[in-house]
């Protein structure tokens, strides 16, 4: 294999005192691939990126970026990675262009060299139209692609990405999908923080899962959705019958229904299919209870996350919706 | 953390780009934004026209003979002062918006020289502020304001009253950083400055006040600067027979360089140190 590019050693990271943002994180990734870190809000994944690309020391451990420590010799870390934060942090009173070119002279780019690199990036996020143009008459979709642009006009060798589509119209979504899959088949490392399950289904080469500032689980999705033995059993019941119900699907094949208060559903993992969905029928009819709702269907990352953390990725109180998976976010939680 | 820090340092040409690069960012919303301008300009008109039509009249009597009667002569000096205190207080904002829009995050994850973005801020000020004083001089001399001594003595005016407020944007810079966001900054910056404009000479001779407020209004670095630039623009009978004009600017540019000498390295170590 490959060295990792990116490599994180039993970092801590403690604020105020007692606040634990990053317990103990050991992560590390080969050159190449997008690498998903999947979290809810507040769960660390903002505090590593800003570990990794030098804006803050953690109390412990150590961490390299494209062969650099990041700790001891953050000047030249900076040299080989690109960061676009949570809001694009765009000038609303320069051009696009300015933007971009601003940026590539602070990498240390020729006044040519920047322009001619602003040329390409521009053309790359589609702005070559909209680039004389002043940044407050751009949507904000524009602007995030505009700060993908300033994070990759110096040719970085990693890109963190901090929630690069949160708050996005669901095109403009797709739109900077396609612009990171595009970058990593350049030759790009990235990475990526999302609150999105879909997102890190979608990008992500290698998800990572965090919660409470812990590293819980990492993988290929495709290695995550086996961690549940393949497909799932999905079912919703009245309130009153649940309890039993959970017993009923308890004792099925030994495995642990979970129940998703957002979505008033009960799943289990179902290792053989359809035979599974058959013991499930069976048992429930054993036991006289009539499901309103009864499918299989293939794990997502929801479900990973569900069964690692015991709640679901985003606020449970806000996504009555959590049934349907399509490309749509949900709602933008600021 | 106990590891080695192995600093790579810039060349001093880096650091000498950077900050002309952000120099001319800062500048630019300027002039891509005149309203910001004309509305940093207004005020300082404003006040000149208020004062001089409102309480010219009054005041005109009890001034020193050097203004030649006239109230105008007297308080173009003073509001030049009260123009580059206010004038400063742009540092603190401009700092606070960029570093709540992630700005500052962007630039701190940059291979860019780390002096870069406080001395790019602080000079775009500074140039801002010269438009602006240079403007207000335009309006008060077409309203009768004339220097008494030379144009020298005028030129040498601009400049004190420049450096002091160069000296006052690190004052600036250090309380943004502190209180990071921008309407924080709004009442961090002008709630401790409106006194130390009024209890000053800048708009009245000292003379009048009570003895405990004269007290403290006679030695203020804002007094201080205000008696340079009056020695500079209306000759020594603009002062007290105790002070002279070089005593008086020295002490100016003193207060100029001490306050620089503190803040500046003070807000550089806060810049170094912001986490979240």
């Amino acid at each position: 294999m490959t060295d990792p590019i990116v490599s994180v050693m039993g970092v801590n990271k403690t604020f105020g005192g007692t606040i634990e943002a990053l317990v103990d994180v050991n992560l590390d990734f080969e050159p190449g691939i997008i690498y998903g870190l999947l979290g809810p809000n507040g769960a660390g994944k903002t505090t590593l990126i800003r570990v990794l690309t030098t804006l803050l020391k953690p109390d412990s451990g150590s961490a390299r970026v494209a062969g650099v420590d990041v700790i001891s010799d953050p000047v030249t870390a900076r040299t080989r990675l690109g960061l676009a934060g949570q809001f694009a942090a765009v000038d609303d009173y320069l051009t696009g262009r300015e933007n971009v070119e601003m940026v590539g002279r602070l990498y240390n780019l020729s006044r040519t060299d920047a322009a001619r690199r602003a040329d390409e990036v521009l053309e790359r996020i589609h702005l070559t139209d909209a680039a004389e143009r002043p940044v407050r008459t751009y949507s904000g979709g524009m602007r995030r692609r505009l700060d993908l642009a300033a994070s990759m006009i110096g040719r970085p060798q990693v890109l963190f990405l901090d929630e690069p589509t949160t708050g996005i119209d669901p095109r403009s979504r797709v739109d900077v999908w396609d612009l990171i899959e595009d970058l990593v088949a350049d030759g790009t490392t990235i990475l990526l923080t999302t609150q999105y399950l879909d997102e890190a289904d979608q990008l992500a080469a290698r998800v990572g899962v965090i919660d409470e500032g812990r590293l819980i689980t990492e993988g290929t999705p495709e290695e995550l959705k086996d961690k549940l033995g393949g497909s799932v059993v999905e079912l919703t019941v009245d309130d009153d019958t649940r309890t039993r119900t959970m017993d009923t699907l308890r004792s099925v094949n030994g495995d642990e229904p979970v129940y998703d208060a957002g979505s008033k559903r009960i799943s289990l993992p179902a290792p053989d299919g359809s035979a599974t969905l058959i013991q499930v029928v069976r048992a429930l009819d054993d036991a006289g209870i009539a499901p309103g709702d009864l499918s299989l269907r293939k794990p997502t990352l929801d479900d990973v996350f569900m069964t690692l953390t015991g709640h679901v990725a985003e606020d449970t109180n806000k996504s009555p919706q959590r049934g349907r998976r399509g490309r749509q976010p949900e709602r933008n939680p600021q | 953390m106990t590891t080695t820090v192995t600093r790579t340092r810039m060349s001093p040409g880096h650091a000498i780009k950077d900050t002309w690069v952000i120099t001319k960012r800062n500048l630019l919303r300027n002039v891509r934004l005149p309203q910001l301008l004309l509305f940093a300009t207004i005020q300082p008109v404003m006040f000149l026209l208020l004062f001089n039509y409102v309480f010219g009249g009054a005041l005109g009597q009890s001034l020193p003979p050097a203004a030649n009667g006239q109230y105008i002569n007297w308080i173009v000096p003073g509001l030049l002062v009260q123009v580059a205190t206010f004038g400063s207080g742009q540092t603190a904002l401009g700092l606070t918006e960029d570093l709540s829009k992630g700005v500052i995050d962007r630039f701190r994850s940059l291979p860019m020289a780390r002096s870069a973005v406080l001395a790019g801020r602080t000079l775009a000020d500074a140039i801002r502020n010269g438009f602006v004083i240079t403007l207000m001089l335009a309006v008060g001399f077409v309203i009768g304001f004339r220097w008494q001594t030379s144009l020298f003595g005028m030129l040498g005016a601009m400049l004190v009253a420049m450096m002091f407020a160069y000296a006052l944007s690190w004052v600036m810079a250090s309380i943004g950083l502190a209180v990071k966001n921008p309407e924080a900054a709004q009442s961090a910056v002008f709630l401790p400055v409106f006194p130390l404009v009024f209890a000053s000479s800048v708009f009245v001779p000292t003379q009048t006040m009570p003895d405990w407020l004269r007290s403290f209004a006679d030695v203020q670095p804002i007094t201080v600067t205000a008696n340079a630039l009056r020695g500079l623009i209306l000759g020594r009978d603009a002062l007290l027979p105790t002070q002279s004009v070089s005593g008086q600017v020295w002490a100016a540019i003193a207060w100029a360089a001490g306050i620089f000498v503190v803040f500046a390295p003070l807000a550089v170590r806060q810049y170094r140190r912001i986490t979240d």
